[in-house]
C-alpha cells in the first residue's frame, strides 16, 4: 500500500512512485525484456544494514534538486547486462557496469521528464556505479527517499528517489559534485 | 553503403546501436563510435560519414551542442544527424529540431523504432 505521504509543493507521493513505477516498467520491457512485478513503496531516510552489490546514482538539479538510484544484487546486475547487450555475463565487468549506469540513466531521465512537466527544467548527471561489498548509503540533510522495490525473476531491484526544492539563493545555481550539461541553461 | 557516427557517452549504448544498425535494411559500412560531441567533432574531421546518431546529455559537450556545431559547417549542412536521448519533453524535442535535428528517438527504443526512422530518411 503507497504510504499517505503530504503533497511536497508540486509533487505528490502518487506521482513520483507512478513515475519511478512507469520508467522502470519501461525500460525493462522495451529494452531488457525482463519481467517485473512492484513491491510496496515505502520511505527510507538512511540504510539500516549494509547493502552489497551494485548501485548507481544520478544527481537531478533545477529548481528542484535530488538524486535517484537503483541497486540490485551483482547476480541481477550480470542479468541485466546479459539481456540489454544479448551477451553472457557471469560476473561483474565494466561492460555489467556501464550497463547498470545506462538503465539507471534510462529510468531516472523518463522519471525527469515526467516531473518536470509539474516541477520546472532539471539537468541529470552522469551516472556514478558503485559495487561491493557492506557499504552504506547516506544522503545529506537527513532527506527521505520514496523507494519502490521490484521482483526481477526472484531477484530484488530498487529504484529510488529522493527530491525536494532548490532553496539556493539563485535557483538556476548548480551544486558542485555534479556536473551538468549546458542543456541545463534554460 | 552507409557509414555511421555513434555519439554516445554509454558504451552499452554504443554497443546497442551497432547491432541494430546491423540489422538494418540500408547496408551499413563502417561505424565510427564518440563519447561526447567533442570526441564527434574530432572523429567527423577525420571520417567522412552519412548519418550520426547522437545523445544529448553528454560530458565535455552535450548533443545539443554539438548538433549546432555540426550544422555550422557548410559540409554538413544536410548530414542526417538523429538524437537519441532520454530527455523526451516536448521542449527539448523541438529544441533539438530547430537546431537541425533530422529525426529524435526517446530512450528506451526498440531495435524497430530505429529501424523505421533510418527507413523515413533513406
Amino acid at each position: 500500500m503507497t504510504p499517505q505521504i503530504d503533497v511536497k509543493d508540486g509533487i505528490s507521493q502518487p506521482e513520483l512512485v507512478t513515475a519511478i513505477e512507469g520508467a522502470t516498467n519501461e525500460v525493462f520491457s522495451t529494452m531488457l525484456n525482463l519481467p517485473l512485478v512492484a513491491g510496496s513503496v515505502f520511505l527510507e531516510k538512511e540504510e539500516k544494514t549494509p547493502a552489497s552489490g551494485v548501485l548507481s546514482l544520478i544527481g537531478l538539479a533545477g529548481a528542484w534538486v535530488g538524486t535517484g538510484s537503483l541497486s540490485c544484487s551483482a547476480s541481477l546486475a550480470c542479468k541485466i547486462a546479459s539481456h540489454l547487450l544479448m551477451a553472457k555475463y557471469d560476473a561483474v565487468s565494466e561492460d555489467v557496469l556501464d550497463s547498470v549506469a545506462e538503465v539507471t540513466n534510462m529510468i531516472i531521465g523518463n522519471v525527469k521528464t515526467h516531473l518536470e512537466n509539474r516541477l520546472g527544467g532539471m539537468g541529470l548527471s552522469t551516472p556514478t556505479v558503485i559495487y561491493g561489498r557492506n557499504f552504506q548509503t547516506r544522503g545529506t540533510k537527513n532527506r527521505e527517499w520514496t523507494v519502490v522495490p521490484f521482483d526481477c525473476e526472484g531477484e530484488r531491484l530498487c529504484v529510488q528517489v529522493c527530491i525536494v526544492p532548490n532553496t539556493d539563493a539563485d535557483a538556476k545555481a548548480i551544486r558542485s559534485g555534479f556536473p551538468v550539461p549546458h542543456v541545463l541553461n534554460v | 553503403m552507409l557509414d555511421v557516427l555513434i555519439v554516445d557517452d554509454s558504451a552499452a549504448i554504443r554497443k546497442i546501436l551497432q547491432r541494430v544498425l546491423r540489422q538494418a535494411e540500408i547496408p551499413i559500412g563502417a561505424v565510427y563510435e564518440a563519447s561526447d560531441g567533442v570526441e564527434g567533432l574530432e572523429m567527423l574531421k577525420k571520417q567522412t560519414v552519412g548519418l550520426i546518431l547522437s545523445d544529448i546529455n553528454m560530458p565535455n559537450m552535450d548533443g545539443l551542442e554539438f548538433l549546432t556545431k555540426v550544422r555550422a559547417e557548410q559540409a554538413w549542412k544536410s548530414l542526417p544527424i538523429v538524437m537519441v536521448s532520454t530527455e523526451g519533453t516536448h521542449a527539448k524535442v523541438l529544441e533539438a529540431v530547430e537546431r537541425g535535428a533530422s529525426g529524435y528517438v526517446r530512450k528506451p527504443f526498440t531495435a524497430e523504432q530505429i529501424k523505421e526512422k533510418l527507413a523515413g530518411l533513406f
